[in-house]
């Protein structure tokens, strides 16, 4: 286990606050812009790094993550090449945790064990693989704890409590709370409602919880923040770079200065939740 | 209902059928899943559930469809015996229909209270919208544009019968993201919504639960055989598009060794085009839509775009039992192209006065190659399993002729 996510999540403890995850897709809107994104995140306040493997048919995904995995199969990024952005974004932070989202039919057809060695070596930390529940533990899930990256699992409102103690074995690094039943990008779920879900996960595990779906604003984020582990922002991070496009499609500056300036807010948002708990 | 032998193992108790099939869906829709399997189980060994389903299919469905000796064909063709299996006459013009009728009643078993279907050539859009009509729920039918644009009668028709047609604009904008979008209202509306679909694919259970609703197909076409010839068939012959009409047919005959079959996949403009829709011929295996079967995709493992004439048969993939029968050299399959499908189209008009769906011309063109190198004894039965009344404009347009 490299333990980056297991450090992370330790030192946000120590300190007493929740973490901010981000979501960007990788060679969204080409690969270069999508790199210099990510490179900025954890400096501008990302703890967790979730990178998107794009799919021609994210049936989990609503328009937003949609649009961005076109752009970026236009720009041709492939899985190989997400794992270059992996090696050289290590080069310069060893620290950060990077996880991978995705569908399972590109590592499939990469290869598994192919894909667990290069994705080791080349410094990713975990994956979260939309398609692939508990039932399915046997094609990358268990390769995966055994080569000793964490397999992320998504619990949702539709998770019981019959079902919860499967949902959480061969979960590892920290559990992604679904907050709302939907796609992403869609309205959020009210505050009570989150805390409620993560009372029920806690008497599960011991992992930490991190909640998504439907946070846009620093405000929902410091919402989130004081009652989870994390949270993460997707959407309206992917939203903020495809504003930043020209009116051909094309980068501007502005993708990334809209990214690393919505990222700033949010983990000012997250930032001051957990103080005004502590006081 | 699914009785099991040496080529009907399956699907295991995870769904799987040898190394396809599966279980390949986000966590939200899991526990509906496993809902819908526990349900399902337990109508199928209801009696009542089962007498509901004869009584629809008989009474408002018009079953059994005919078994006919299509005898200008076969002596045009001057070889084998050929029959018909009319599913065409079925109410709402295709096989679709069987297979709603007993999804709807599981629906209403399960305390549904609104329906959504995929559809590609509008048929299974059609079939559920006719069953949701009688059953008195909302019913919301995700189309491609592209479909909308080539099947414009079944998109009224739909709409006649009171359902809500949602266009879809991502992707290829035909059958595989009409799924998608289908898969994303389940996803959003899980307690109140019943996901009706339409093909043998998808996660367990529905590529054996529509399976066992269309068997039907081939149990009638077993005692009409039996009654009009005295013996089995030798060959089937059936187009694949998802499967689910082929597989009705197949199913009941796989542990007869002496019945070979054929499923017919479409080419399109040919397999070495790359436009075509021959996922078994010329595609690989992969993880979509809940299923791991043979797929359409690039060396990454990205969903290339089918092409057919045919809406029906514009999938990039392929029931995973069909993926597995390929595998296992059970059942042949073999690609038709579009300009064989019109030929054969026009054949079966003005031969026997029957005009057919442009997915079920797809398996006739193969009876046309065929049925002439075959003994006048050989019996060749051959799913009719829908009309060409949705097709005439794209026909028209091929003719250079306008309606």
């Amino acid at each position: 286990m490299s333990g980056r996510i297991e450090r992370r999540f330790a030192a946000l403890a120590e300190d007493g606050r929740a973490g901010l995850v981000t979501f960007t897709m990788m060679g969204d809107p080409d690969i270069e812009t999508s790199f210099a994104i990510l490179e900025g995140l954890a400096d501008a306040g990302a703890d967790v790094i979730e990178i998107g493997s794009p799919f021609t048919d994210p049936m989990a995904d609503g328009p937003v993550i949609q649009r961005a995995g076109q752009r970026a199969l236009r720009a041709g990024i492939t899985l190989s090449k997400t794992l270059d952005l992996v090696r050289r974004f290590r080069a310069r932070d060893d620290e950060t945790p990077l996880v991978l989202m995705g569908y399972y039919n590109p590592i499939y057809i990469y290869g598994v064990e192919r894909f667990l060695n290069d994705a080791l070596e080349a410094g990713l930390d975990g994956m979260i693989v939309v398609d692939l529940p508990p039932e399915e533990d046997d094609e990358l899930c268990r390769p995966a704890l055994d080569a000793g990256l964490s397999f992320i699992r998504l619990a949702a409102p539709t998770t019981d409590e019959a079902r919860l103690p499967a949902v959480l074995t061969n979960t590892s690094g920290f559990v992604y709370y679904i907050s709302i039943t939907g796609i992403t990008g869609a309205a959020g779920a009210t505050a009570a409602a989150t805390q409620q879900a993560v009372e029920r996960l806690r008497r599960h595990t011991a992992l930490p919880i991190a909640v998504g779906f439907g946070i846009k604003t620093p405000d929902q984020a410091a919402e989130v923040a004081r009652v989870a582990d994390a949270a993460v922002v997707g959407s309206a991070l992917v939203t903020a770079i495809e504003e930043g496009l020209n009116a051909d499609g094309e980068a501007t500056p502005a993708c990334r200065d809209n990214a690393l300036a919505l990222v700033r807010a949010l983990g000012e948002g997250v930032r001051a939740a957990r103080r005004e708990a502590a006081s | 209902m699914s009785a099991r032998g040496a080529n009907r193992p399956g699907p295991d108790a995870d769904g799987h059928f040898g190394i396809y099939g599966g279980r390949y869906v986000a966590e939200t829709l899991m526990p509906l899943i496993l809902d819908l399997e526990k349900a399902y189980e337990e109508a199928k060994d209801d009696p009542e559930f089962a007498e509901e389903f004869e009584r629809l299919l008989g009474h408002y469905v018009g079953r059994p469809s005919p078994l006919y000796h299509a005898e200008r064909l076969s002596a045009h063709l001057g070889g084998a015996r050929i029959y018909f299996k009319r599913d065409e006459l079925n109410h709402t013009g295709a096989h679709k229909i069987n297979n709603c009728v007993g999804q709807i009643l599981l629906a209403r078993r399960m305390g549904k209270t609104r329906i959504i279907a995929e559809t590609g050539a509008g048929q299974h859009g059609v079939a559920s919208a006719t069953v949701c009509a009688l059953f008195g729920l909302p019913c919301t039918v995700y189309m491609g544009e592209v479909d909308i644009e080539r099947q414009q009668p079944n998109v009224f028709r739909m709409k006649l019968l009171g359902a809500e047609v949602v266009p879809v604009n991502s992707g290829s904008r035909t059958l595989k993201d009409a799924m998608n979008e289908a898969l994303r209202d389940w996803v959003t509306n899980v307690e109140s919504t019943f996901y009706l679909i339409g093909t043998v694919a998808g996660p367990h259970p529905y590529p054996a639960m529509v399976r066992d609703f269309q068997s039907v197909i081939g149990r009638e076409t077993r005692e009409q055989i039996m009654a009009a010839e005295g013996r089995l068939p030798d060959t089937l012959v059936a187009c694949v598009g998802g499967g689910s009409n082929a597989i009705g047919l197949f199913h009941p005959f796989l542990d007869e060794e002496g019945v070979s079959m054929v499923g017919v996949e479409a080419a399109g403009h040919g397999i070495e085009s790359g436009k075509h829709a021959a996922s078994l011929s010329a595609g690989k295996p992969g993880v979509l839509h809940g299923n791991r079967t043979y797929l359409l995709q690039d060396e990454h493992g990205q969903i290339i775009e089918a092409h057919s004439i045919s809406a029906g048969l514009d999938y990039p993939g392929i029931g995973p039992e069909h993926a597995w029968l390929k595998d296992s050299g059970r059942v042949t399959y073999v690609p038709i192209d579009d300009e064989q499908a019109l030929d054969a189209f026009h054949l079966c008009s003005r031969l026997e006065g029957i005009i057919p769906a442009l997915e079920p011309a797809h398996a006739l063109a193969h009876v046309v190659e065929l049925a002439p190198s075959l003994p006048s004894d050989h019996i060749l039965v051959m799913n009719m399993c829908g009309r060409g009344d949705k097709d005439i404009f794209t026909v028209a347009d091929t003719m250079g002729a306008s309606l």
